[in-house]
């Protein structure tokens, strides 16, 4: 695929897939809300488990990506930017390559506080990160190289796009992880954690380095 | 790292007794005189093989003096916690404490039992240094890590400040530290056990080292010095959130079993003896409106005995008191087996309404006066001692031997190294399987029994029976 290609429909297609595949991923949590389902025999526990699950994935992106799209308003370092993220995506992957560790805080959060397990958990794994080379695909369709528009404008175009880009991948990581724990709670029960859990540590941190190399392959061309 | 979970790990009890039974069995042998290094059998026990019940391998140790006791697995059911995030560990590395030595031994499973080895060794220094904490003792899985619980503190004897739990890394084997955060006034330490999905930790109490290394001090316990509370934690804040008093005279509570899916919480609790009536207890702890209760719910008599027929410490008393010295739930938290050390009787309590026990079935093997032997005629020294159950909930297998010193003062025949099974009916029932006998080398005593693929008290489940 050619840099002309990569269109904003493309790319808004890359921040739903990845919200798919982490939503799939029982790491990000899923199991949980089957858990929550089952202890307390109710669907409801279900679906509100899947909540702060939710809010804390969106909540990581938006710590990530807010600072990029704040940045992003000083048009003439752009390029530098965007050049910089996606070195930092793939300096984290090979991080998540060559250190395996699961970082030890994660298991310090208790069982309640999902929504604060989810949040550090995306942070943890890159998740949020992933996002960013791809949101700022989409800035610089959105607001094209012209260098002459206000500031202000900038900074508010850009906040609401990182918002969006935010939400839209949370609600394809809610969807699919939601649809995950349904089935399982519903119909193949708690056999399908272990039947359908994968390592994705490799396939995770490979993720981040190819997600981070397209965007700087895109911004070099 | 596996690309999939450990097929041994069940994200529920239920998947759990579903799963292929147990083909070997795992027991630490311990040489009670330290003439020998100790040792970690491998028995065969799978009904269709030609070395069935007998030792296929032993994996001996380079030191003497280690005196294993407790031990466990470095990962269990309780990886499929995604809040733990270690679900491709693999069920495969053996924690072996030395209880007097306070050294640690890292023994590999795989690829092959019978080729079981020596991983690694954790030197006492270590522990002391890194803990300050000694005597190491109950080995769980668990979400920071393996969790070892202690007997001692620091310095010599132990005494030098409250023993408790540690963690190590669950794949370096690296000690990381003390668990506790706030220990409140727990000062003495046993078993422990948990709730995960309720994230609350039980421990139990039995005495500082001087009052058990050399034997049962006789003044300290007729004087209600042993251990004699429940403590209950919150798991992830490490924090003592209530302390209960079971009464002076309930000595050394130890066994600590909570019921096995996470959505029941209640569990169990032995109690060894009670000094006004040499009586052993059960108790059920629960939890109801945030707080915890327990109640004694089951109460086994002692047994009037001819002097002739008691060890020197028994023969004021006149009765063999039964010694409640371990207990354990099958895994669908319908059966409790108690084993009674001193009259030699493995009993089975129907717990389905947990505050009645109701006795449901008895064997007698051994017992200090007693001395029944094993239907197939041979002598069992000691009595019914730590007991383990296959996952099904079908096979009952225990050893003999409590602990080096207090064989010899309650059993001072000696207690020759035995491992029987008996076989639970569905519906409560029990019966010594005669085909099954283990014999150890000479001069080994047999102690904690655990099964390949996990059995009923180390593997903890993060999702109910459904």
């Amino acid at each position: 695929m050619s840099a002309a290609d990569w269109t904003p429909a493309w790319l808004w297609l890359a921040v739903i897939a990845s919200g798919l595949y982490h939503g799939v991923n029982p790491g990000m949590g899923w199991p949980l809300a089957v858990s929550a389902g089952l202890m307390e025999k109710s669907p409801r526990a279900l679906v509100t488990a899947l909540w702060p699950l939710t809010a804390g994935h969106l909540l990581a992106m938006l710590l990530v990506i807010l600072p990029f799209a704040l940045l992003v308003a000083v048009v003439e370092w752009q390029r530098t930017i965007q050049i910089g993220a996606s070195l930092l995506v793939i300096a984290f992957g090979l991080y998540r390559l060559a250190n395996r560790r699961h970082p030890r805080a994660l298991a310090r959060i208790s069982p309640p506080q999902l929504g604060l397990w989810s949040f550090a958990v995306a942070l943890a794994h890159g998740a949020a990160l992933m996002l960013v080379p791809i949101y700022l695909g989409l800035c610089r369709e959105a607001v094209p190289d012209r260098g002459h528009e206000a500031a202000g404008t900038l900074i508010n175009a850009n906040l609401g796009m990182a918002v969006l880009v935010a939400a839209a991948h949370a609600a394809a990581m809610v969807a699919a992880g939601g649809c995950c724990a349904w089935l399982a709670y519903r119909y193949l029960g708690p056999k399908f954690i272990s039947q359908s859990w994968f390592n994705l540590d490799t396939t995770w941190a490979v993720s981040l380095i190819l997600v981070g190399a397209i965007a700087l392959v895109l911004n070099l061309s | 790292m596996n690309i999939r979970p450990d097929p041994t790990f069940h994200a529920s009890p239920k998947l759990a007794m579903e799963a292929p039974p147990e083909s070997f069995a795992y027991t630490v042998l311990l040489s009670p005189d330290f003439s020998k290094p100790d040792a970690l059998a491998v028995i065969d026990v799978n009904p269709n093989s030609q070395t069935y019940g007998q030792v296929v391998h032993t994996v001996t140790m380079p030191n003497k003096g280690d005196e294993f006791h407790h031990f466990g697995w470095n990962a269990c059911s309780s990886s499929l916690s995604p809040l733990t995030g270690h679900a491709f560990l693999e069920r495969r590395y053996l924690i072996i404490p030395g209880m007097r030595s306070s050294r640690i031994y890292i023994v590999d499973t795989k690829p092959d039992p019978t080729k079981a080895a020596i991983h690694k060794i954790i030197e006492p220094e270590e522990i002391f240094r890194k803990t300050g904490y000694s005597r190491p003792h109950t080995v769980h899985c668990g979400p920071e890590g393996i969790y070892v619980s202690t007997l001692g503190g620091g310095g010599k004897n132990g005494t030098d400040g409250p023993p408790g739990v540690f963690i190590m890394d669950c794949e370096t084997f690296e000690v990381l530290g003390r668990w506790e955060l706030d220990r409140g006034p727990q000062t003495l330490h046993y078993d422990f056990w948990w709730n995960l999905p309720r994230d609350y930790m039980v421990t139990s109490e039995w005495a500082l080292p001087p009052q058990f290394e050399n034997g049962i001090v006789p003044e300290d316990l007729l004087s209600n010095k042993y251990g004699h509370r429940i403590h209950f934690w919150d798991l992830r804040a490490r924090r003592n959130v209530q302390t209960i008093d079971l009464g002076a005279n309930h000595q050394m509570a130890l066994e600590v079993r909570p019921a096995h899916d996470p959505v029941r919480e209640y569990g169990f609790l032995g109690v060894v003896v009670d000094t006004t009536n040499l009586e052993g207890s059960i108790w059920t702890w629960w939890r109801e409106g945030g707080k915890f209760h327990i109640e004694k719910t089951a109460t086994i008599p002692p047994e009037p005995a001819p002097k002739e027929q008691l060890p020197p410490l028994l023969q004021g008393f006149g009765a063999v008191p039964p010694l409640v010295s371990d207990i354990d739930l099958s895994m669908d938290d319908k059966f409790l087996y108690v084993a009674c050390w001193g009259t030699g009787e493995m009993r089975q309590y129907d717990v389905r309404d947990p505050r009645k026990p109701k006795l449901a079935g008895s064997v007698h093997i051994g017992g200090i006066a007693r001395r029944t032997p094993h239907p197939n005629g041979k002598a069992f020294g000691g009595g019914p001692q730590m007991v383990e159950i296959s996952r099904d909930g079908k096979r009952v297998y225990w050893t003999n031997s409590l602990y080096s010193t207090w064989d010899n003062q309650f059993y001072p025949d000696g207690v020759p190294g035995a491992m029987v099974m008996a076989n639970a009916k569905p519906d409560g029932g029990l019966e010594l399987a005669k085909d099954y006998w283990v014999s150890f080398p000479d001069g080994y005593r047999s102690h904690q029994v655990r099964l390949d693929g996990g059995d009923c008290s180390t593997d903890s489940f993060c999702y109910p029976s459904v």
